[in-house]
C-alpha cells in the first residue's frame, strides 16, 4: 500500500443541496444523496472514482451506484469525517473518499426544540435541558469569572447573522442587517442567550470529497489538509459543564477552553500559529462560543475574548473574519451534524476563492471547528492552498 | 418577577441505571447520596466506577449535607417540551463535600439576587408528576 501523510490528501469536492426552514419532497435519505452527487459533480469525478464513504447514507450510496466494495466508516460526522478519511487515504485503505450527510422531516413538530437538542440522561432531562441552556451555564461562568457582557456576545450574533444576511443561499438570506442592540432585543431564551444568540433549525444536505494530492495534480483550487485535532472531554449532557473542570494530564487544560490542545496538535503539524489564520470558520451554535474559541486557540488570552470580538477583527475585512457563510445562525443547521461538515465546506470555498459573498481576498489558511464548550468537546481543522 | 416552582406538567422520572440506582434511591428517602474515594477522598458525582483523581475502584456511598453554592445559573424561558413550564432556572450545584450537581433552582424570583453564581443554596426534593423523586436547590 502506498504511505501518505495527511499533508498528501486534498479535498477535491465540496456541495451544499438547498438548505431551507423545510424542503419539501425531501427526507434525509433523498437530501443525503443528492448532496453525495453534487460534491462527486464539483470533484469533476464520477461515483466510479469514489472507493471510500463515511456518512450515514453512504452505504446507500455503495449500493444505489454498485461502486462496492468500498471502504466505509461510521465515523461521526463533520471535522472527525474528515480526518478519518484523509487517514483512510493516507494510509492506502482508499483513494478517494466520499462524505455525505443530511437531514430533512425529523423535526417539523415545532412545540418542542429540535430532537438533537434534547438529551435523554437521567441527570439532565428531568430538569428540562437542552443545548441552549448547557452552553448558557458556561456563557453564564465565564461572565461571572471575567467580566463579559452581553454586548460581546450580541456583537458577534450580528456580525455572523449579517454574513447570512447577504448570502443567496442562506436560509435566513434578507433577513437582516442586524445590530447588536437587535440581538438584544430578541426574546429571552435563555439567559444570556436571546433568540439571535442561538442557532437556527432547517434543513438540508452537504458532502465533500477528498483525494490524495498526485491524483488531484492538474485540478483547480485543490485544498490541503494542513492538520487537524479532536478534544474531548466525555459524553456531552450528562455531566454538569463546569468550565474550571478538566482531566488528570494537564491542568490548564479545562473544559472552558476545549479545544485547546486540538488546536496546538493542528498547529503544530501545519508549523503555524493563529497569527497564520486568514479565516476564522468557528461553529457558531451559540454567540458565546466564537468569544470561547478566540481564548482557547490562542487567538487572544483566557478572559479577553469579550474584548477581542469587539476590536473589529471579527467583521467583513477584519483580521480575524469569522463564519462566513452565516454559520447555523443563519445559513443552516440542518439537525444533529449536517452543519458540521458545513464549517468545512465554506473553509474549501473561501480558499478556493470562489465564494460569492465575503470572500477573504487571499486568504490561504483557513481554520474551520465543530463542537462547543456545552458538548465537552471541539474539533479542529486547519485548510491551506498549499502543503506546508 | 417570576416565582421559580418545582415543575408540576407530565414530567417522567428516568430509569436508573447500575451505577445511579442508589443515588435516585436515596433521593426517593429524601437524602442526596455521592461517591466518596475510600484512596484519596475525592467526592465523585455523577456515579461512576472508579475515582476520577485517582482511578481507585473503592468508591463508597456518602450523604451530602445538602449545602451548597450555586456555580453557574441560567434562566430558560423557551421549555424544552410543552411538559415543563417556563420560566425555570437550571444550575449547577458546587456542594460544599466538592461535588458539582446540576439542577433547578426554586423558590425564588427569577431577578432575585438569591440566583446569583456564589449564592448560598441547599438541597429539597420533590416528586415529578409519576412519583419519581428528583433534587432542587432552593436558597438558604
Amino acid at each position: 500500500m502506498t504511505q501518505r501523510s495527511l499533508h498528501d490528501v486534498v479535498i477535491v469536492g465540496v456541495n451544499n443541496t438547498p438548505q431551507a426552514k423545510l424542503l419539501e419532497g425531501h427526507d434525509s435519505r433523498s437530501v443525503s444523496l443528492a448532496a453525495a452527487l453534487g460534491a462527486v459533480a464539483d470533484a469533476g469525478l464520477s461515483p466510479l472514482d469514489i472507493d471510500g464513504v463515511v456518512g450515514p447514507f453512504g452505504n446507500d450510496f455503495i449500493h444505489q451506484h454498485r461502486i462496492g466494495p468500498v471502504w466505509r466508516s461510521l465515523s461521526p460526522l463533520g471535522i472527525p469525517a474528515v480526518l478519518e478519511a484523509a487517514m483512510a487515504i493516507a494510509c492506502g485503505l482508499a483513494t478517494t473518499v466520499l462524505i455525505t450527510t443530511g437531514e430533512a422531516g425529523s423535526h417539523r413538530h415545532r412545540t418542542s426544540t429540535a430532537p438533537w437538542t434534547r438529551p435523554t440522561n437521567e441527570f439532565v432531562a428531568p430538569y428540562g435541558m437542552f443545548t441552549a441552556a448547557e452552553f448558557a451555564l458556561m456563557a453564564r461562568r465565564h461572565m461571572h469569572l471575567y467580566g463579559t457582557t452581553q454586548e460581546s456576545l450580541a456583537h458577534v450574533a450580528a456580525v455572523i447573522r449579517n454574513n447570512g444576511h447577504v448570502h443567496p443561499e442562506a436560509v435566513f438570506h434578507g433577513r437582516g442587517p442586524f445590530t447588536a442592540s437587535d440581538v438584544l432585543a430578541s426574546r429571552m431564551v435563555a439567559d444570556p442567550f436571546h433568540l439571535l444568540d442561538c442557532a437556527m433549525t432547517s434543513e438540508g444536505g452537504a458532502a465533500l470529497v477528498l483525494t490524495s494530492a498526485d491524483r488531484a495534480a492538474g485540478r483547480v483550487h485543490p485544498v490541503h489538509i494542513l492538520g487537524g485535532g479532536i478534544d474531548h472531554f466525555g459524553p456531552a449532557y450528562q455531566n454538569p459543564p463546569v468550565w474550571e473542570s478538566g482531566g488528570r494530564r494537564r491542568p490548564d487544560l479545562i473544559v472552558g477552553t476545549v479545544g485547546r490542545r486540538a488546536s496546538e496538535l493542528a498547529f503544530a503539524a501545519a508549523g503555524l500559529g493563529p497569527q497564520d489564520v486568514d479565516v476564522c470558520e468557528f461553529y457558531d451554535p451559540f454567540s458565546f462560543e466564537i468569544i470561547r474559541q478566540f481564548e482557547a486557540y490562542g487567538f487572544c488570552g483566557v478572559g479577553e475574548g469579550g474584548d477581542f470580538v469587539l476590536s473589529g477583527v471579527i467583521e467583513p475585512g477584519g483580521r480575524f473574519p469569522i463564519t462566513t457563510d452565516g454559520g447555523t445562525m443563519s445559513f443552516s443547521h440542518g439537525g444533529a451534524a449536517v452543519q458540521l461538515l458545513q464549517r468545512v465546506i465554506r473553509g474549501v470555498q473561501q480558499l478556493r476563492g470562489t465564494c460569492s459573498t465575503m470572500q477573504v481576498a487571499g486568504a490561504e489558511v483557513a481554520m474551520c471547528t465543530g463542537g462547543g464548550s456545552g458538548a465537552m468537546f471541539t474539533d479542529v481543522l486547519l485548510l491551506g492552498t498549499s502543503k506546508p | 418577577m417570576t416565582l421559580l416552582r418545582p415543575q408540576v406538567g407530565p414530567i417522567t422520572g428516568p430509569d436508573p441505571s447500575v451505577f445511579s440506582q442508589h443515588y435516585w434511591d436515596g433521593c426517593a428517602a429524601g437524602e442526596l447520596r455521592f461517591q466518596r474515594c475510600a484512596v484519596c477522598d475525592t467526592a465523585v458525582h455523577t456515579p461512576a466506577a472508579v475515582c476520577p483523581s485517582c482511578g481507585s475502584e473503592e468508591l463508597r456511598w456518602e450523604s451530602s449535607s445538602g449545602r451548597g453554592v450555586i456555580h453557574s445559573v441560567t434562566i430558560v424561558w423557551r421549555p424544552v417540551t410543552p411538559a415543563f413550564e417556563a420560566p425555570y432556572a437550571p444550575a449547577i450545584i458546587e456542594l460544599e463535600e466538592g461535588w458539582f450537581l446540576l439542577t433547578s433552582v426554586i423558590d425564588c424570583d427569577t431577578d432575585g439576587e438569591e440566583l446569583a453564581i456564589g449564592a448560598p443554596v441547599e438541597i429539597v426534593f420533590h416528586p415529578l408528576a409519576d412519583g419519581f423523586v428528583i433534587p432542587y436547590a432552593r436558597p438558604r
